[in-house]
């Protein structure tokens, strides 16, 4: 029985077969973005396009800077609202509520994943950009505006991971710490949520993913002018939108700026996870 | 006349419906070790946890009777139960250090109570973990995960985290069931000695080691306290047929 079985051998190879395919084809993306974006990145300059503030396509003016600084500031905006709100509302359905409550609002939650991005946008666009516009000032279509959708639609992500890797938390970390004396509250600040911080860090990164990646939703109520945004109530354009908007007419080198767009958004979220994965060891580590 | 600390008084629990303790009457005095033993199921970790009402996290746990403690009615609305617990230190069975630093698993409960100056939580940290025996062990690398302590040096940790309290009771719930004879060895050591500043409650499935450090010995069955004695009385001539069998390993 030393040599697995051919049967196994052929199941095995299969299944390396199928994965070796999934790697390729990520890898011939990779690379075809690369191929198609780069040479315009080096023609005109590294530099021109990281930090360059003006996008003139038809002008051959192509600063990036202003898109790099739309997405990171309504990621940050989406974190901001959608971290404390979907860690707030996991750590009240495994600590604090009733397992019945629990079990009838956590699929509740999950069902607001599978909305679709337009339709967030949609309401977005009818009732959240007029109530800005009206009550805070300026077009409504705004860096706030993506923030609060996109903060709205981390949550599902967010509540759903937390839950798990609080659930995955041993009770008798919860016992020891209640028999010290500990309040119900003071274990989960104290125990249970350094306890459960790598699953909470991975959540929070898959919400900054899904933030950083989504177009239509931004689209739809960013305002998406590609200027600096000069306050949260400003129009802003994100590097997704950048590319979704201009795809359809653009053409040449035009096109290829478009490509070099997704490779700085590529490279963002590589540095963005790797940071975010780094922090995560760090702490768990101690 | 011996200073009555705990009035256990017609005291029953229940899961459900279903009774755990029935109807028990015990008085445990200040100073003393109280050995508990009985066979499995017999209720002796429920009482425990009665005593410092962690019952209460189990749904659908309720009591009947009374327990005074220094003649506080612990199951009265208006008792504080985090402090009950403080005053109520307890070792579980399987040792469960909280999952950070020998140092702060010792400072936990301090600072749970607002403990911030680094010299005293030092200090005390140190004094828990002397009293514990464990202090020679870990002194050099205080700051390292309790996780990675072997479980014979993770029991005594617990010990020394309940002793950080300040606690006048410790309930200890087999606290050397996963242990090996010499870490055993060294806990019942601890407790002979924690003794005199401590009223010390210690259920434990093995008979020999209330024999070991245990004043007097209660035993119970199937929820009920069949007889409660000095310890040399319980082991010699006990006065219930169910004590000798059990004590003589005829069941259980």
């Amino acid at each position: 029985m030393i040599r697995p079985k051919p049967n196994d051998r052929l199941i095995r190879l299969s299944l390396l077969t199928v994965a070796l395919t999934a790697i390729t084809v990520l890898a011939v993306i990779t690379i075809f973005i690369f191929e198609q974006g780069l040479p315009v990145m080096v023609k005109y300059g590294l530099k021109n396009f990281l930090f360059g503030q003006d996008w003139y396509p038809s002008e051959k003016s192509f600063g990036l800077l202003p898109m790099i600084v739309g997405s990171l500031l309504v990621t940050l905006g989406a974190l901001l609202i959608g971290v404390p709100l979907g860690l707030a509302s996991a750590i009240f359905l495994t600590e604090f509520s009733s397992r019945r409550l629990s079990r009838l609002l956590k699929p509740v939650f999950e069902l607001l994943a599978g909305i679709p991005s337009v339709v967030y946008g949609f309401l977005g666009l009818m009732f959240l950009v007029p109530f800005i516009r009206e009550n805070l000032g300026g077009p409504g279509l705004s860096v706030l505006a993506a923030s609060i959708i996109l903060g709205i639609m981390i949550l599902p992500t967010i509540i759903s991971i937390s839950i798990d890797s609080i659930r995955a938390v041993p009770d008798s970390y919860r016992e020891g710490s209640i028999a010290l004396g500990a309040t119900k509250w003071q274990t989960v600040r104290m125990v249970v949520l350094p306890a459960a911080r790598s699953g909470l860090v991975a959540g929070i990164i898959l919400g900054m993913g899904r933030a950083i990646g989504e177009t239509m939703a931004v689209i739809m109520v960013a305002g998406n002018a590609a200027d600096l945004p000069a306050s949260w109530l400003a129009p802003v354009r994100t590097l997704t939108s950048n590319i979704a908007l201009e795809m359809a007419y653009a053409s040449g080198e035009h096109r290829q700026a478009l490509f070099a767009t997704g490779v700085v958004l590529f490279v963002i979220i590589m540095i963005l996870n790797f940071l975010a994965n780094l922090a995560a060891r760090k702490q768990s580590g101690r | 006349m011996k200073d009555i600390a705990i009035q256990v008084i017609n005291f029953s629990h229940f899961y459900g419906q279903q009774p755990s303790l029935k109807n028990i009457n015990l008085d445990i005095y200040r100073g003393e070790i109280l050995g508990i033993i009985g066979p499995a199921r017999s209720g002796k970790s429920t009482f425990l946890t009665c005593l410092n009402r962690l019952n209460d996290l189990i749904p659908g746990s309720r009591v009947s009777g009374k327990i005074l403690i220094d003649g506080l009615d612990i199951y009265q609305p208006e008792v504080d139960v985090a402090a009950l617990r403080r005053r109520l230190g307890m070792v579980f069975a399987t040792p469960v250090p909280l999952p950070m630093s020998i140092y702060d698993n010792v400072a936990f409960g301090p600072r749970l109570q607002g403990q911030t100056d680094r010299q005293k939580l030092d200090r005390l940290v140190e004094d828990c973990l002397d009293k514990a025996g464990l202090w020679a062990e870990v002194k050099d690398r205080l700051k390292t995960s309790a996780l990675k302590l072997s479980g014979g040096q993770q029991q005594r940790l617990c010990l020394a985290r309940v002793l950080a309290l300040k606690p006048e009771y410790i309930l200890l719930d087999e606290p050397t069931s996963g242990l090996d004879p010499i870490s055993t060895m060294k806990i019942e050591a601890t407790l002979r000695l924690l003794k005199k500043d401590y009223t010390i409650i210690l259920v434990t499935n093995n008979t020999k080691q209330a024999a070991r450090v245990a004043d007097r010995t209660a035993f119970f069955l199937m929820g009920e306290l069949i007889e409660v004695d000095e310890t040399e009385i319980i082991f010699t001539r006990p006065s219930d047929k169910r004590t000798e069998n059990y004590i003589e390993g005829k069941f259980g």
